[in-house]
């Protein structure tokens, strides 16, 4: 499913500085029964977010009402553990645009480029000044900037350059994704196809 | 250019090399399931695409199916539902679909091996991390997110930038009662839950070459649990001589060539890794995690470590083991469980239920104890019977029930309850993965047979 283009985005952030965030934690498998991909987002963090009765837990992130935005600022490892890109739609359907973390799990990675939320990997300095920023003034604001590769800290003027292939980078820019490119090349598979000999 | 077995297979399934980006790879084998598929269905008919090669496609239902009276309707409608998603468009697409009840149904990692699906030198995907597995038979087998799924489905090509390569050796024979399993969590303990993450492992030595293809498949199945994407292993006569005669693998003259293919399958003298670890065989004991990552786990005799001597912080280290309602220091022998799983793409093949019926032999499930024995599929379920396995098992107070992913994702009704400690055989003890507030200790299928007839976590060597 193509998606909407990404260029620049200036937010606010909600901060989860903990490490190994799973996909366990971010959607739970109960959550992955549906056959279509809508209201992921009620069920983001369920468990760590909700008490078994459903009433929110008061000391979580996304429950503080200080906090907003259209980024999520994990610990390292974030995204650890399956390939459901439930995950990535649950954070997505909540209203993220990003993920800033000094580390990614892969297949996270590459499904949140799937879907249109852009996963910025930073140092793990920068990360803690993310960090920092956020704990001293939670309306702390963030520039992702996709063209020039940079996340800014705007109230600090500190800014970071993050890598994303080419490839994907055009894809966010003008909201294509890799379906449009295959098909585009569908000669070229057949041919071979049928060289393969298993 | 010398290469590895891993560059032999990849640059063999390149398509087109896209500049400054991925490498669009060619797919043999989809394996598709009813969580990951349906939303890439809807897809694929939303463009207009129909599906491009259904004979390289094979859908099993594991994830979501209940392991006790599987004739009767599914009493949760949303799982029912995407039992029937999965048959419709299974159906819709000419896909071989082996459904509920279908007597070659199972996990999907399970009946893809026992059906010859799987191959050497084979690119092999599917929505679930644990595609690894395949890996095992010198196939490239990772784990796809749906947008994936949807991608190989209309062109049967996958953008994929390729990974780094690491190799891990492990030499020397193992001590008696410490498995594959063992291997693979001392592997992880070493190297931490993302110790691998952005390679692709390749798993040598002679510890490796002496096990059979089902352990084999337990230590590649465990590599998304150090971060890797994949793991292999060098195809050999054990691999030749599994593969041979089953249904979907090459017969007469392909069988032939392919055979002298599959034997070129080796990691060159001379070809270098960007990271390599090696590791004795006789410094690994029966393993069983005590944290809410794969990465936390010791030697079953020794004692919780402390905060300073991990590689997780303070904070999430507290976080993890207040979850356990664990301590560092403690020992983790004797620890009381109420739970045993025996089962997963992990540990649910017939080698395992060997292991666990070894221990049981003779003994008694302990009264406190709660335990799910299941096969990961119809085949191993039949086995056990043939084997006698299954006498076994219930002389010592265990029942068997029908094969599917089960307690280790608890999407069904297998689900630990708050609280309870389950010794499992399967792959995560991430919080709440067996059921919302369940602690799982990850563990072989031998501590979990000491642990079901004992009812608290013991050393399965004082049983042999």
């Amino acid at each position: 499913m193509a998606y909407d283009t990404f260029t620049t985005l200036k937010s606010s952030a909600y901060p989860l500085p903990i490490e190994n965030v799973d996909t366990d934690q971010i959607i739970p498998a109960r959550f992955l029964k549906a056959t279509e991909r809508k209201g992921f987002g009620d069920n983001l963090f369920r468990d760590w977010r909700y008490n078994a009765d459903g009433t929110p837990k008061e000391n979580f992130v996304l429950n503080n009402t200080k906090y907003s935005g259209k980024i999520l600022v994990g610990g390292p490892n974030f995204g650890s553990g399956s390939s459901r890109e439930h995950a990535a739609w649950a954070v997505y359907d909540f209203g993220f645009r990003c993920v800033i973390s000094s580390f990614f799990a892969d297949i996270f990675k590459n499904n949140c480029l799937n879907v249109g939320v852009l996963p910025v990997q930073v140092s793990e300095s920068f990360a803690e000044k993310i960090f920092e920023s956020i704990g001293k003034n939670a309306n702390t604001q963030i520039e992702i900037n996709l063209e020039k590769q940079t996340v800014t800290l705007i109230d600090l003027g500190i800014s970071e350059s993050f890598d994303i292939n080419n490839y994907k980078k055009e894809n966010m820019l003008n909201g294509f994704d890799d379906i449009d490119y295959l098909q585009n090349m569908k000669n070229e598979i057949t041919v071979f196809s049928k060289a393969r000999m298993l | 250019m010398s290469s590895t077995i891993f560059d032999k297979v990849w640059d063999e399934h390149v398509v087109r090399k896209v500049k400054n980006g991925p490498d669009v790879l060619f797919i043999d084998r989809h394996l598709i399931h009813e969580v990951t598929s349906p939303v890439a269905f809807l897809g694929l008919k939303s463009r207009g695409i129909k599906v491009l090669h259904p004979e390289k496609t094979f859908a099993t239902a594991d994830h979501n199916t209940p392991t006790i009276n599987q004739h009767l309707p599914i009493k949760d409608p949303l799982s029912a539902n995407q039992l029937k998603t999965l048959e419709e468009n299974a159906k819709e697409n000419g896909i071989s679909h082996w459904g509920l009840g279908n007597k070659d149904n199972g996990i999907v990692h399970v009946v893809g091996p026992e059906h010859g699906i799987t191959l050497p030198g084979l690119t092999i995907v599917c929505g679930d991390s644990h595609t690894s597995t395949h890996g095992a038979f010198g196939a490239i087998a990772f784990g796809i997110g749906t947008s994936e799924v949807e991608m190989v489905l209309a062109n049967q090509c996958i953008m994929q930038e390729k990974p780094k390569k690491m190799r891990i050796n492990v030499n020397g024979k193992l001590g008696a009662g410490v498995t594959s399993k063992d291997v693979a969590l001392y592997i992880i303990s070493k190297l931490s839950t993302s110790g691998a993450t952005g390679y692709f492992v390749e798993y040598a030595g002679s510890t490796f070459e002496s096990m059979s293809m089902e352990s084999r498949m337990t230590v590649c199945n465990l590599s998304i649990e150090m971060g890797a994407r994949g793991g292999m292993i060098a195809p050999d006569e054990k691999t030749f001589t599994y593969v041979k005669g089953r249904e979907f693998s090459p017969k007469g003259k392909k069988w032939d060539t392919a055979l002298a293919y599959w034997k070129t399958l080796k990691t060159d003298l001379d070809a270098t890794f960007d990271k390599e670890y090696t590791f004795k065989a006789s410094d690994i004991e029966p393993m069983i995690t005590y944290g809410t990552n794969p990465g936390m786990g010791i030697g079953i005799s020794k004692e919780i470590p402390f905060a300073k001597d991990v590689c997780e912080g303070e904070i999430t280290y507290a976080k993890s083991l207040n979850y356990m309602n664990f301590n560092q220091g403690d020992a983790m022998q004797n620890k009381p469980i109420d739970f045993v799983f025996l089962g997963s793409c992990t540990n649910g093949r017939i080698e395992d239920f060997r292991a666990f019926a070894s221990i049981v032999k003779g003994r008694k499930k302990a009264e406190n104890v709660t335990a799910w024995l299941v096969p990961g599929s119809h085949i191993v379920k039949k086995q056990i019977n043939d084997e006698g396995i299954l006498d076994i098992l219930t002389e010592a107070g265990f029942a068997l029930r029908e094969p599917g992913c089960s307690a280790c994702l608890a999407m069904n009704d297998d689900k630990v309850p708050a609280g309870k400690y389950a010794v499992s055989t399967s792959n995560r003890n991430f919080e709440g993965r067996q059921g919302p507030g369940s602690r799982t200790l990850l563990a072989s299928p031998l501590v979990a047979a000491a642990a079901a007839v004992t009812g608290k976590v013991t050393d399965p060597r004082k049983f042999i």
